[in-house]
């Protein structure tokens, strides 16, 4: 459903295309946002479903399409099939997810208040991609008036709302819509009937998702009465019957959740729920599972329906972490830590992640540390401690040293526990590596490993090869087999493909499919990445719809809500639910708006795009091809260049991640930033020399702007490269060096009060353009939005300069402020992020 | 307290063995040669030395055996990893008895100790290179899959990648850390053939010294509290090119420490040591 959402940004492309448009569950991500994609987002509109139709009917399908989506996804802050891809390039992105819902819902008006829990990304896209102030006005009042789509949930709570005319049926949500209003409430036999209607009615709503509001009423209103029942609906209202199923969620601290949804509800609309109950923000490191039929476990797909994945009749899945974050302190929630913890503490009770006797007990002793606190001499007998499962079989022995532990932690707190505990645990080798097993070529039996850096391949518990994502050209299955193409070495004339015998053909696909999603999610990282970079095109109906790492990370940068209370769970003792998780409604839903999910409609707007990450994943077929590109460069036999191409591709990586460190603190900035009317310049320099060097600020450099305080203040940071020379010469050019440094320096101009937390303003155009020279590759985004009137342009450049210690970052700082201010004499420079990395020779380091 | 892989390089205690008189005749190795007895024992004595006075380790002395050898190298009868002492079951059927008296001293020493009791497994420590963040095993003469397994096993922390070593005696033979995520290696094709192994095996990437002869790239890295780092090495008597190498290391303490003798019977720095870290034990 999502899809349509997404789309948004092709709409305008393409708008032809729109009818003819599958409905695909395929996410959005695929829309390309830049124009720079412009040919390619057409490409791709044709695969996605959602695309679109002319701006004016775009939008009404629009709105919705998007209350719809709202009906499968509601709460999430971000829109579930990440529709960002367009709209990440907005301000928008910029606003933490709970601001940019009260600014969309003041700009609807008043009706959206009621509707807001469970508004997406949807609406306020409409908003930021109007092309014209005027069509967005239109739109506005249109939605406040008669466009305004209704909420499904409002609908199941009966409370439709008088002034919403049209009823828009999307997909699945039609039928949702009908579930819980009072007077419709449906009878069994009815239900059947109508269960086979839905069927083909749901798949004619599936090819005309886009189609307008009106058709779908239409169809709608067909429906009804041929399900059996009739009744008199009004403009206004509309009333629908929906079945309900009750999913149970076995949540990390082994409590069941149960919750109440519509039978064609999409896997993210229950997802969205959990994580709502849970009060979860960051969310894109977690999943769904459940068992299939083979008792094997599977990631529920959020953008297909739970019953088409779930075989059996109890829905009973099961919250879990699906990428384990790499450096789990980059998580900017505690509450974000402890669930990896409580996921970490089953892995590690169950076998799935080995630990050493040692390491048993110094994970279980910050264990108790998080959940009991100090170590109380006089109440802590061992036989308390024995309700913990430390370990998949724990001795007297290794409980009496995690208590001998536990007592050196006296004093930190619950949050310090978890992260020293996850400080630990991310060290661990088998830390995040799905396996599954498999036969090699010969028939010996092997475990495949999926995890973020790469395919793994073990026999017994010895690693005995190794596929970093960047020498995978290609993954692919058929039948049983699971397939990789490498990349040739440098000596190797040719691409080899490796082979693996899979138990069946839905382990292999499931294999092929836990690659596609971690490649996506850990190794395409920056949504700002030049487009040429695209080296995926995959090819089932299959691509991992969610964030990438790189983007939660940003997006978690803006969450600024003050850290949530969430009680801890004893590892194994008590199980009772969640914050005494009542069984979820809708109703409930709706009334539990605030924090959490909220933040409603734009979230999918605050990743810059979507559109880089679908750009490089191109569905067709059932493969993945990775293209060569620098950024795939492995390093091992390398020229000096290459080496250089690496680092840069390799900082590029880094980047984005240290966009979320916390000294950037990027939220203030981005929230002033939006509602700034200034520009912003970013400048962005990175250099890397390889030894230990020493930053120093320096004398500032004060860019005068033309409006405004917008007052530059920028700092620079040297290297001094004392022990370059000698430490080049050794660490030889073939080997890139390991450890980084990283500094990010960020300076932003006063902004102005007035407009503090205003509108978001409407999004006119967006584009990105990139070049490229040896060493630099500038990134500039030129975003136009409209607010209260007034055009706003925002250039957002990114210059990445990668080279040996030699560079002089204040001439390139200065240089780059000063190109700024030639080609955009009118603007004014905003801000200005300093990000450097410097690689660190054998210096100390663990 | 020691988190999971923190202090690599930091040493207290150091077991070493004597060498008996069978040395001379008796000690396995790959190219004839002749090995002066008193020589060797002298260099063997400076190797100590080293680790007592200069570097001031805890150095437990053990007494030679004459029935073994080989027993002055006992790297290749344990291999120690935090506070976990894997007793291995040396690829050399001569050799087999060495682990008993290590085994006994290291538990002494308060080690947990686990044993290769799997009679189809070998291993020799000198096939084992640890980086601190995992485990590399050269699959050798000396060293099979199964022993690759069990140690594996017994430190479930780390990633074990196995490494095929189709010349040279064992893994060692040719690289060793030079320091946290420093690899010294070998400018051999096998040697260099290894290390790309390695990296690509790996999720961390490691810096490498690459020096002109191999066993010189053997050398003994610590990490010692108000020394820094420190760096036993070769000679320039015996590598005159490789020592140079070294000498661009200027963060580290280096200690050129002779091997000419011992180096006859396949013995590198190394070998003639087992360091262990009781701090480390929690």
């Amino acid at each position: 459903m999502t899809t349509e959402v997404g789309s948004e940004t092709e709409v305008k492309k393409e708008p032809e295309k729109a009818e003819e448009q599958p409905a695909e569950p395929e996410p959005p991500a695929t829309n390309q946002t830049d124009e720079v994609k412009a040919v390619e987002a057409a490409e791709q509109s044709n695969e996605s479903p959602a695309l679109a139709t002319d701006s004016a009917e775009a939008k009404e399908n629009q709105e919705a399409a998007q209350p719809a989506d709202n009906a499968t996804g509601p709460e999430g802050e971000e829109p579930p099939a990440s529709p960002p891809a367009s709209e990440k390039k907005g301000i928008s992105r910029f606003l933490p997810p709970w601001l940019k819902k009260q600014k969309s819902q003041s700009a609807v008006g008043p009706k959206e208040s009621q509707v807001t829990p469970k508004e997406e990304g949807g609406v306020v896209l409409v908003k930021e991609e109007g092309e014209k102030a005027e069509q967005a006005e239109a739109e506005q009042t249109s939605s406040t008036t008669a466009a305004e789509p209704q909420v499904d949930e409002e609908q199941v709570n009966g409370e439709a709302e008088p002034e919403q005319k049209e009823e828009v049926n999307s997909e699945e949500p039609a039928e949702n819509h009908s579930t819980g209003s009072a007077e419709t409430q449906p009878a069994k036999e009815e239900k059947a009937s109508e269960k086979s209607q839905e069927k083909s009615a749901a798949e004619e709503e599936k090819k005309e998702t886009e189609k307008g509001g009106e058709e779908k009423k239409d169809q709608e209103e067909n429906l009804k009465p041929e399900g059996g029942r009739y009744f008199i609906k009004s403009p206004l209202k509309l009333t629908k019957k929906v079945k309900m199923v009750m999913c149970h969620v076995t949540i990390l601290d082994g409590s069941q959740f149960p919750c109440e949804v519509e039978k064609r509800a999409k896997g993210q609309y229950l997802f969205f729920k959990v994580c709502e109950a849970l009060n979860l923000l960051e969310k894109d490191y977690f999943g769904l599972s459940y068992k299939d039929n083979a008792d094997q476990t599977c990631w529920l797909d959020p953008t297909k329906e739970i019953k088409r994945q779930i075989c059996n009749t109890s829905w009973q899945l099961a919250f879990n972490v699906k990428f384990y974050p790499p450096d789990p302190a980059q998580l900017t929630e505690d509450i974000t830590r402890y669930l990896l913890c409580l996921q970490l503490r089953q892995d590690i009770a169950s076998g799935r992640l080995p630990c050493s006797f040692v390491t048993h007990s110094l994970l279980g002793s910050y264990s108790l540390q998080a959940e009991l606190g100090d170590h109380d001499p006089d109440e802590q007998r061992l036989d308390y401690i024995s309700d913990f499962q430390f370990a998949p079989s724990q001795t007297k022995e290794m409980e009496e040293k995690v208590v001998e532990l536990h007592k050196t932690h006296r004093g930190m707190t619950p949050a310090q526990a978890d992260t020293q505990f996850l400080e630990n645990a991310k060290k661990l080798s088998m830390y995040g590596v799905d396996l599954h097993h498999a036969k090699d070529s010969e028939g010996v039996d092997i475990m495949l490993g999926v995890c973020a850096n790469g395919l793994l391949i073990y026999k017994d518990r010895l690693r005995i090869n190794r596929f970093a994502w960047p020498k995978i050209l290609k993954i692919s299955y058929k039948r049983s087999n699971f397939y990789i193409k490498i990349r040739p070495g440098e000596t190797e004339q040719f691409e080899s493909t490796v082979g693996f015998k899979l138990p069946n053909h839905r382990s292999a696909k499931r294999v092929w499919k836990v690659c596609v999603e971690n490649h996506t999610f850990f190794r395409l990282m920056t949504p700002e990445a030049p487009t040429k970079a695209k080296f995926l095109t995959l090819g089932s109906k299959f691509r991992y719809s969610g964030r990438t790492q790189a983007q939660t990370r940003q997006a978690s940068t803006l969450i600024d809500r003050p850290a949530p209370y969430f009680e801890r769970t004893s590892s194994k003792r008590i199980s009772r639910s969640l914050d005494g998780a009542p069984v979820i409604n809708v109703i409930d839903a709706q009334d539990s708006a605030p924090t959490s999910v909220g933040n409603g409609r734009e979230p999918c707007l605050e990743l810059s795009s979507d559109s880089s990450k679908s750009g490089k994943l191109r569905v067709q077929g059932e493969n993945i091809y990775v293209r060569h590109s620098n950024l795939m460069l492995e390093d091992l036999d390398k020229t000096q260049e290459d080496v250089l191409k690496h680092q840069a591709s390799t900082s590029e990586l880094k980047r984005s991640f240290m966009e979320a460190t916390p000294e950037t603190r990027p939220s203030q900035w981005e929230k002033r930033l939006t509602a700034s009317p200034a520009t912003s310049l970013r400048l962005q320099a990175q250099g890397r020399s390889p030894p230990p060097t020493t930053q120093e600020p320096l004398p500032d450099l004060t860019v005068d702007t033309v409006s405004k305080p917008p007052v530059v203040k920028t700092e620079m940071v040297t290297i001094s490269d004392t022990f370059a020379a000698q430490k080049t010469e050794i660490t030889t050019k073939e080997v890139p060096i390991v450890h980084t440094e990283t500094k990010t320096i960020t300076y932003e101009a006063a902004q102005l009060d007035g407009s503090g937390d205003g509108e978001p303003g409407i999004l006119m155009t967006a584009q990105t353009i990139t070049s490229e020279s040896l060493c630099t590759t500038t990134t500039t985004h030129i975003t136009k939005t409209l607010k209260g009137g007034l055009s706003e342009t925002r250039i957002e450049k990114r210059i990445v300069i990668t080279g040996d210690s030699d560079i002089d970052h204040d001439q390139a700082l200065a240089q780059a402020i000063k190109e700024a201010k030639e080609q955009h004499p009118d603007m004014s420079v905003t801000r200005v992020v300093v990000h450097k990395e410097t690689e660190l020779a054998d210096e100390g380091e663990d | 307290m020691a988190g999971v892989m923190a202090d690599f390089g930091n040493f207290t205690h150091a077991v070493v063995r004597a060498i008996p008189s069978s040395l001379a005749k008796e000690a396995l190795r790959m190219n004839v040669s002749d090995v002066d007895l008193e020589k060797a024992r002298r260099e063997h004595e400076v190797y100590v030395g080293v680790l007592k006075q200069k570097l001031g380790l805890e150095v437990i002395e053990l007494p030679a055996d004459e029935s073994l050898p080989d027993c002055v190298f006992v790297e290749d009868a344990a291999v120690v990893c935090g506070d976990t002492a894997l007793i291995t079951r040396p690829g050399a059927e001569s050799r087999r008895k060495e682990t008993a008296a290590i085994r006994q001293t290291l538990k002494e020493l308060g080690l947990n100790i686990v044993d290769m009791s799997d009679e189809t497994a070998t291993l020799d420590g000198g096939d084992v290179l640890f980086t601190g963040r995992e485990f590399f095993v050269g699959l050798s003469k000396r060293t099979n899959q199964r022993g690759a397994e069990i140690l594996a096993d017994a430190f479930k922390d780390y990633a074990v990648s196995t490494v095929p070593v189709t010349d040279g005696l064992h893994l060692k033979s040719f690289c060793s850390m030079g320091g946290p995520g420093l690899i010294v290696i070998g400018s051999s094709e096998p040697a260099q053939k290894a290390l790309k192994i390695m990296q690509q095996m790996s999720d961390h990437r490691y810096d490498k010294l690459t020096v002109p002869d191999d066993i010189a790239a053997n050398t003994i890295y610590m990490n010692l509290p108000g020394k820094g780092h420190v760096l036993l090495h070769c000679t320039p008597e015996e590598f005159p090119e490789s020592a140079k190498v070294f000498e661009k290391l200027k963060d580290h303490m280096l200690m050129p420490v002779s091997n000419m003798e011992k180096v006859k019977v396949d013995g590198a720095l190394t070998c003639c040591s087992v360091l262990i870290n009781m701090k480390a034990k929690v």
